[in-house]
């Protein structure tokens, strides 16, 4: 079967001032579907922009981007708008949910996309908030919740409509240990149980820990060397 | 409806802020509403003016009067169908600052040719009947507590002297455009007065006023009117009772192109005030941008929030403004109530209310939506935490 993310000759650069900074340099990455993967590397090492290509949220400069066979790199901008909808759940740092929306609203803003009737978009999102276990906390506002249940309502907005891809920049990083953990355990489930593929960035050696993949970006280069982790 | 809710929960997400950019859309648009109703006013004697009626006057000037001879050879033309004619009195009741308009008519041509000035039957009859006898609109009556059979006595600055009336009506407007603060009597009175004076105004009249029989002949018989009196000692000059009414507001042209300017710069200034406060909005949310549109919202939905938080601000301001403006131009009405007797909010003047916040709006939202839908996603999403 051919991996579900296929990453060719990717660079890609920033404009500072009159320079260019290169930030990733001729990436080639084949990510298996149902893969956890953990790219790690310090900062500036490329990592989030290596996943903002993946996940379409940046263009490359050159090289080409396959994901479940499609060339993203060669899609406009309102077909990335629907790739993206369709097929990648995102998992921020700081989980990035509307403070003016409950948790139920903030998970059913992705559903607002499909043609859906309200009575299925209340059926997804009572799934995807039973899975992260957060069912009895739907009216609350995210300012009312804890970081971690933040983190879970965001996670429920990432699977709400069954993508195949997950990507997560450093989902624990705003964390305290004991949420940090809930949330790699969410993961790891959603990962084993549910098979979807994750991307996760993080600096945190614990977190990619439960990947079963890491591999290391260091100056825009992806090493050769990665780790399996044994599960 | 979960993208109005949305929309409704942003706009109030900072309450001051919104809640004073409310009060600004509110108040620039009751000023706007006023100065409106303003300009209105200045034009109710052109609203209420008939396409019937034909104003007949002095080819030189309004102060100069015309011979009462004329009447008949005007009712011979052809598509003249009633003249009627008056005098400007210009009396003052008591003190200078009680000023209303006052004129002597020929009493049952004018009722004919003005039938929005309703009179009780009894009370025409009574006018009629009375050489002394006047009548007033209502609004002037109860401005002074004028009754039924009251004397009123006016001071003539045209014709010296102090004149007795008594009142024997009062009328009634067909509907609101019409003024009710005018006071008429009798031009035969004011004749005979002028005759036992030997005044050179006996015999003479300020304008006729002139019914015609269809509307499109207007011209037609103006020009044969004038036709008439062509070469004589005292030529005329006959438009229709709208130019007429026009050539007075055409003195203060000036005046109402700047209270028009003024309404317009009062919205400018809102659409600053307001694409301000999108702009302070924007700012904030350059980040909740970049979710939506990682979540496959399209530019045009992000369009759509921004434009539509800005149109929720400004029609909250704006229907505020406009039911504001009936009240506050009732009052205003009552303390102009002298110089303008018609000051009512016209429907052209909520409708233009209810445009300009629309604009507002709009316009506001512009410069924030190109941002919004420029910003590249990753950028975006840098600007949170």
């Amino acid at each position: 079967m051919p991996p579900i993310v296929e990453i060719i000759n990717v660079s890609k650069s920033y404009r500072r001032g009159n320079q260019m900074i290169p930030v990733l340099i001729d990436i080639n990455l084949d990510i298996e579907e149902g893969e956890f993967l953990a790219l790690m590397g310090p900062s500036g090492s490329g990592k989030s922009t290596l996943l903002n290509l993946i996940a379409a949220l940046d263009h490359v400069d050159s090289g080409t981007i396959r994901v479940g066979g499609v060339d993203i790199t060669a899609l406009s901008e309102n077909e990335l708008a629907q790739w993206r909808a369709v097929n990648v759940g995102f998992i921020f740092q700081f989980y990035n949910l509307i403070p003016v929306l409950t948790a139920f609203e903030n998970v059913e803003l992705p559903l607002l996309l499909t043609g859906l009737s309200r009575k299925e978009r209340e059926e997804h999102v009572a799934m995807a908030l039973r899975i992260v276990n957060l069912e009895e906390r739907m009216d609350h506002y995210p300012a009312q919740l804890s970081g971690g249940e933040q983190q879970r309502v965001a996670i429920a907005r990432a699977i709400v409509t069954d993508p195949a891809i997950l990507v997560a920049d450093e989902p624990t990083g705003d964390l305290d240990r004991i949420a940090a953990r809930e949330i790699l355990d969410l993961m790891d489930r959603l990962n084993r149980e549910s098979h979807k593929t994750i991307i996760m960035v993080t600096h945190d050696p614990k977190a990619a820990e439960r990947a079963r993949i890491i591999r290391h970006l260091d100056k825009g280069f992806l090493n050769n060397v990665y780790s399996q982790n044994p599960h | 409806m979960f993208i109005l809710k949305i929309l409704i929960r942003n706009a109030f997400r900072h309450k001051l802020r919104t809640s004073l950019t409310i009060l600004g859309i509110t108040v620039a648009i009751l000023a706007f509403g006023l100065l409106r109703t303003f300009i209105n006013a200045w034009y109710g004697g052109v609203e209420a003016s008939s396409a019937t009626r034909l104003v007949t006057r002095s080819s030189i000037s309004l102060i100069f009067h015309l011979p009462l001879s004329y009447k008949d050879k005007i009712r011979q033309i052809d598509g003249v169908k009633t003249v009627s004619w008056g005098n400007w009195f210009g009396g003052v009741y008591i003190d200078e600052k009680n000023f209303f308009a006052n004129f002597a008519v020929d009493a049952k041509t004018y009722l004919e040719l003005y039938p929005e000035y309703i009179l009780s039957p009894e009370e025409e009859k009574d006018f009629l009947r009375d050489r002394k006898g006047f009548v007033a609109g209502q609004k002037l009556a109860r401005r002074f507590g004028w009754k039924i059979g009251d004397l009123v006595t006016l001071r003539g600055t045209i014709y010296p002297g102090n004149w007795d009336f008594v009142l024997r009506g009062i009328y009634q407007g067909r509907d609101e455009t019409i003024d009710e603060t005018q006071f008429f009597f009798h031009w035969d009175y004011l004749n005979e007065m002028l005759k036992k004076r030997n005044s050179t105004f006996a015999d003479t009249v300020g304008w006729y006023m002139v019914g015609i029989t269809r509307p499109e002949r207007a011209i037609e018989v103006a020009l044969a009117i004038d036709k008439t009196f062509k070469n004589s000692l005292a030529e005329t000059l006959t438009e229709t009772e709208k130019a007429f009414q026009l050539s007075f507001i055409a003195m203060s042209e000036t005046i109402l192109m700047a209270i028009e300017i003024v309404s317009f710069v009062v919205i400018l200034i809102i659409i600053a005030v307001v694409a301000n406060t999108m702009s302070m909005t924007y700012r904030e949310r350059i980040g909740e941008y970049a979710i939506f549109k990682t979540l496959g919202y399209r530019n045009w939905r992000i369009a759509g929030m921004i434009f539509g938080e800005s149109l929720v601000i400004t029609i909250i301001g704006s229907l505020i403004g406009i039911l504001l403006t009936f009240p506050v131009a009732k009052i205003v009405g009552k303390m102009l109530s002298n110089y303008f007797p018609v000051f009512n909010v016209a429907d052209e003047a909520i409708s233009m209310s209810f445009a300009a916040s629309i604009v507002i709006g709009f316009l506001a939202a512009i410069v924030p939506t190109y941002r919004a839908i420029q910003i590249r996603i990753a950028d975006g999403l840098r600007r949170i935490g």
